[in-house]
């Protein structure tokens, strides 16, 4: 297989360390040096990237993403999703498993790896059920979901409602070292609400999701998670007060990780306002003072990574009356460009930290071998424009769907190459 | 093209006493939107209307051309009946279309089905949804105007512009009044598009109920909030007594209407302890017995069968101004910018 050299680019890599100019050498799929350059003669580089002013990163990972494939074909498929996530600057993604049928069988996990070796895009990290069916009665064959190739286990859509399956389900993953990415919600307080419960939604007359649905269900699984010694990584913490609870609970050594999405830190409810429904997804968005939560902790690592929660619906279905339209939004073509500007422009966090959070933590806790530059590791590799102004353009993604919030949004930062094992999957025209 | 340019229907001078000048709305979605110059003028105009067809019992043909449509998503009966004899009182042809008998029964989306009805040539959608917002999701979508008659627990800035005409027309200016809102002003559009219309006109807002209905965050619009109606009752010259909406609830907000009613029921020993000239308003269908007792409902205090009348008149001034802007928009413009450019 060839070589590559990416040179003379703003190499950072949280892993090691390093956030220097120098000149990063690929061969054969994989990282062979970061800046020996001129110490050793490379002899001859069949492909030189030109990378000054861009920002090269171990690949980015998205730790969730619905691809909607298998049972919803309309909204995306494993290589439209992948090629979106290729777009955004991604190498890997977990997929959720709340497809028809949901992944909670051996047969399901090799479907979607099948799918996704023939899409031949980016890496696609499987995330089987918690419970069989999806259905929060019994646990799903999580031993047997291991073996396909299962990397974390999630109910995600809902909660896994039933605490005592829950407290098993920590136990059990344990023999495995598995995490279990929760969806955190009362359902009975968030009932029929189709945003955050607050002044707007009271202004607007529609129904509220209080944050408290949110915080009591994170409050059930902490205690849960420190009864059984067992792994919870919290999906999209949308409150401050969420975000309090896990800083706590990392302090009493309870084993906890969580992600934010870029919606929750750079929206708030006002934005419902509209009545559009590319505003609606849960949890949903909160207040002002749960933003400045979220960017604190992000900044201070109480909130490990960040995530997207991409979810894609064909217009059809967005297309409706508020609370006859699904949750959730398009997340992997903007993440970028959301960082770029709401995090990094603004002094929130550095390089350093964004890479971590956008690539070395998502790689830790799913087990995955990814998000490093280190010799020796897979060449998965994003280049990213920091300076790069773009409009948002939701006909242009890649992804099927074009239920985007950010539409029309002019965004600083962006992807303009993505490098699975060492091949270019997406270069920006 | 829908209209003939004004000239030809003119019934004369009172089409040209239509107040358009203070008017640039296309739509009329809620009153939050407006200023109160806007909301007086609507009242004015409703004024007017009211003279104008003695009483809103004489038809006179200012609209003659125009086309409404009642497109209501929930059922209604008062209000649809007000919004058509309104339209045919002005002279303008009505089309009822109701969710249970049309398309969307075969799953056709709403927007779909308000495009089409749009190609019809039509110059108004007169629309009632059980959700909020849906009015102006139309109105993002359309080239007609919209008016809202009840979206959710939303708006429904007819009924709030009646009721403040109905208090307007018994106790004048409404700067300085205490307008008491009583009931369930969670689940109540009416309540909302009270509290914008009143406080826009310099009226003291107070809503009371109990706090599963009434949640204390609307202090931070700047209206007072009780859940004991005997303690504010004294300061009150006007209550609008909110129907509890049992519809609209998961679990009950009280433990049960006996409860309720000897909390929040306006009842003669209330009326008794209220300010000599209080005026009782309820925007129906009430619950007798559970906000208001039936001879309270009745007695001379009460306006609710002004509030009827008036809901005839705010209604024609509300499509007039619209319809009317409309037609003056088509009459002057023989290019497609007017009928077209979403003029708000």
């Amino acid at each position: 297989m060839a070589s590559m050299l990416i040179r003379g680019g703003r190499v950072v890599d949280p892993s090691q360390g390093i956030d220097r100019i120098d000149d990063l050498l690929i061969r054969d799929g994989l990282v062979v040096a970061i800046g020996q350059t001129g110490s050793q003669p490379l002899g001859k580089v069949d492909e030189t990237i030109a990378a000054e002013g861009l920002v090269v990163t171990p690949g980015l990972i998205d730790m969730h993403v619905h691809l909607r494939e298998p049972g919803r074909e309309e909204d995306e498929t494993i290589e439209t999703g992948t090629r979106a996530a290729l777009a955004g600057g991604f190498t890997s993604v977990a997929c959720i498993p709340n497809t028809e049928p949901p992944i909670d069988t051996q047969a399901n996990v090799e479907f979607i790896r099948q799918k996704a070796a023939r899409a031949d895009t980016c890496n696609v990290f499987v995330v089987g059920c918690v419970s069989r069916e999806r259905k929060g009665k019994e646990l799903a064959e999580i031993g047997q979901l291991v073996e396909a190739g299962a990397v974390a286990f999630s109910d995600d859509g809902s909660p896994v409602y039933d605490a005592e399956l829950m407290r098993r389900a920590f136990e059990y993953c344990r023999m495995f070292d598995k995490p279990i990415l929760a969806h955190e919600e009362v359902l009975e307080l968030s009932r029929g609400g189709v945003m955050n419960e607050g002044l707007v939604s009271l202004s607007l007359g529609l129904k509220g999701m209080p944050a408290a649905a949110e915080e009591v269900m994170i409050g059930r699984d902490l205690a849960l998670a420190e009864v059984t010694g067992g792994r919870l990584h919290v999906m999209h913490v949308s409150t401050a007060h969420g975000v309090d609870l896990i800083r706590q609970a990392k302090t009493r050594g309870i084993r906890v990780t969580a992600e934010a999405c870029p919606h929750h830190f750079t929206l708030t409810d006002e934005s419902v306002r509209g009545f559009d429904s590319n505003f609606k997804m849960s949890p949903p968005l909160r207040t002002a003072a749960d933003v400045e939560g979220i960017l604190v902790g992000l900044a201070d690592g109480t909130i490990d990574c960040l995530a997207t929660d991409h979810a894609p619906h064909a217009p059809e279905k967005k297309l409706l009356e508020l609370d006859r339209a699904p949750f959730g939004i398009l997340g992997l073509e903007t993440a970028v460009g959301l960082c770029v500007t709401r995090l990094i422009e603004t002094g929130r966090i550095g390089w350093l930290r964004f890479v971590e959070a956008a690539s070395q933590l998502p790689a830790e806790i799913l087990g995955v071998n990814r998000g490093t530059l280190r010799p020796g590791g897979v060449a998965d590799v994003t280049l990213i424009d920091p300076n790069l102004q773009w409009r948002v353009d939701a006909t242009q993604f890649a992804s099927k769907s074009i239920n985007s919030p950010f539409d029309g949004w002019t965004l600083t930062g962006r992807a303009v190459a993505t490098i699975v094992a060492g091949r270019v999957k997406y270069r920006l025209r | 093209m829908p209209n003939q340019p004004a000239a030809t229907a003119a019934p004369g001078p009172l089409r040209s006493r239509l107040p358009t000048a203070g008017w640039s709305h296309r739509n009329l979605l809620d009153l939050e939107e407006l200023t109160a110059e806007e909301i007086s003028l609507i009242l004015d105009t409703a004024v007017l209307c009211k003279e104008a067809t003695a009483g809103c019992r004489r038809k006179i043909d200012v609209l003659a051309g125009s086309a409404v449509v009642n497109l209501f998503f929930e059922n209604s009966t008062r209000t649809k009946t007000s919004f058509s004899l309104a339209a045919r009182r002005l002279g303008a042809d009505v089309i009822d279309f109701s969710a249970s008998t049309s398309s969307l029964s075969k799953g056709e989306s709403f927007i779909d089905t308000a495009k089409n009805l749009e190609a019809m040539g039509i110059d108004a959608v007169v629309v009632r949804h059980a959700t909020p917002g849906t009015p102006h999701l139309l109105a993002g979508h359309l080239n007609v105007g919209v008016i809202n008659a009840g979206d959710g627990p939303h708006a429904h800035p007819t009924q709030g512009l009646l009721d403040i005409l109905s208090i307007r027309e018994r106790l004048g200016d409404l700067r300085g009044l205490t307008v008491g809102l009583v009931g369930d002003i969670a689940h109540s559009r009416t309540a909302r598009s009270n509290l914008w219309g009143l406080t826009k006109l310099g009226a003291k807002v107070i809503l009371c109920g109990p706090p599963t209905l009434v949640s204390d965050r609307w202090r931070e619009l700047g209206v007072e909030i009780s859940h004991d109606l005997d303690a504010i009752l004294p300061r009150c010259d006007v209550l609008n007594l909110l129907r509890i909406q049992f519809e609209r609830q998961h679990t009950s907000p009280f433990p049960s209407v006996r409860e309720y009613a000897h909390l929040y029921a306006m009842n003669r020993d209330r009326l008794r302890r209220a300010k000599q000239d209080l005026v009782i308003l309820a925007p129906g269908p009430i619950n007798r017995g559970v906000e208001v007792t039936a001879d309270v409902a009745d007695c001379p205090q009460s306006l609710i069968l002004d509030q009827v009348t008036n809901g005839l008149a705010v209604r024609m001034a509300v499509l007039w101004l619209i319809c009317g802007a409309r037609q003056q928009a088509v009459g002057q413009s023989t290019d497609d910018g007017a009928g077209s450019r979403r003029i708000v």
